[in-house]
């Protein structure tokens, strides 16, 4: 038992960082969420349900602007399908783990989660239990300061002391932690190219996977022939 | 928008969300992914954070036009920075906003 408690407070230390990230980005959307007329339980309702920061964002503008549910689904599903890639990556992790267990931590499974989790399982020293209690603070943390955000609503003025860049400011960073090698930055930069060019010339937010597949197979390719050019050079 | 159809919005949200995340977690865990595929599934994460970011430092949303000098470009420059140096995920936010909002006063003025 205290070897599970001792899990459980591994995660909670690594989730802090990821919670001072969300904090000023939850109450951002909160407020942004208030100043198109969501209630307190609207914003709990959809931050459990959904959970989902990115999309978020993008829901409560489109709720905003007065788009269609059908809009808002299709592009939150569009938006959040890079999850399904995540989701791929973590499972090498997972061998013989309860399918209840995988259900429930699935639930949790954010571009920072996977980014600190993912970071932590390769370097060994990581268990199930402290990753699920990291996805689970993360949830809670993000939870309460969305609704907070929304009772603070009314007193903060729209693009105060920076909100705006909150999430970017954070994708920046993560993007900082994934930068491990050559072959990583060359990906990045691929990924750069391909996604602007994707995102001015394809509709809707397909520009993300389209860029980030096409980059991660150049990648893929560059780092199977760069070695063996390697190997045959005199 | 009334209550119920707010519900089902949030309900179907929820829906295309969880799902991706959950059914390759549960189908894939149990088999060993072939070498190529773990590799790739590796540069995936840097990618999308790449492709995620890119546009909003160099393109105006509406319409989608590129740019050059964004005031997110020039907030991003010491947030990498800070990233790079701090290695820290809060500080690099704290930073990145206050960049963004100090920059923001300058170039208004």
């Amino acid at each position: 038992m205290t070897i599970l408690t001792s899990k459980i407070r591994f995660g909670l230390a690594a989730a802090w960082p990821i919670c001072l990230g969300y904090f000023p980005i939850g109450l951002s959307l909160g407020v942004l969420a208030q100043k198109v007329g969501l209630m307190p339980w609207q914003m709990a309702g959809m931050s459990i349900l959904v959970f989902a920061g990115g999309s978020q964002f993008i829901a409560v503008a489109m709720i905003g602007s007065g788009a269609s549910p059908l809009a808002i689904v299709s592009t939150t599903f569009m938006i959040n399908l890079r999850h399904l890639l995540m989701s791929s990556a973590l499972s090498a992790h997972f061998p013989s783990v309860s399918r209840r267990f995988l259900a429930l931590f699935a639930y949790g499974l954010t571009d920072e989660s996977f980014a600190v989790n993912m970071t932590r399982f390769n370097q060994g020293d990581w268990h199930r239990y402290s990753a699920l209690t990291l996805n689970q603070t993360a949830n809670t943390t993000w939870i309460i300061s969305t609704v907070a955000g929304v009772y603070l609503g009314q007193m903060v003025p729209p693009g105060a002391a920076g909100v705006d860049f909150a999430l970017t400011g954070m994708f920046i960073c993560l993007l900082v932690f994934q930068l491990r090698s050559a072959i990583f930055v060359t990906t990045a930069l691929i990924a750069a190219v391909c996604s602007l060019l994707a995102y001015l010339w394809l509709p809707g937010n397909a520009y993300i996977i389209v860029a980030s597949s096409l980059a991660a197979t150049t990648g893929l390719i560059l780092k199977r022939l760069v070695p063996k050019r390697g190997a045959t050079h005199e | 928008m009334s209550n119920p159809d707010f519900l089902r919005l949030i309900l179907a949200m929820g829906a295309v969300t969880y799902l991706p995340r959950m059914l390759p977690l549960v189908l894939l865990s149990r088999h060993t992914l072939p070498a190529w595929f773990a590799e790739w599934l590796g540069l995936i994460p840097v990618a999308i954070l790449s492709a995620l970011i890119t546009p909003t430092l160099f393109c105006h949303s509406e319409p989608r036009i590129f740019t050059f000098g964004k005031l997110e470009l020039l907030a991003a420059i010491p947030t990498l920075l800070c990233g790079l140096k701090s290695r820290s995920l809060g500080w690099t936010v704290i930073v990145g906003m206050f960049c963004y909002w100090g920059l923001g006063l300058i170039i208004s003025r």
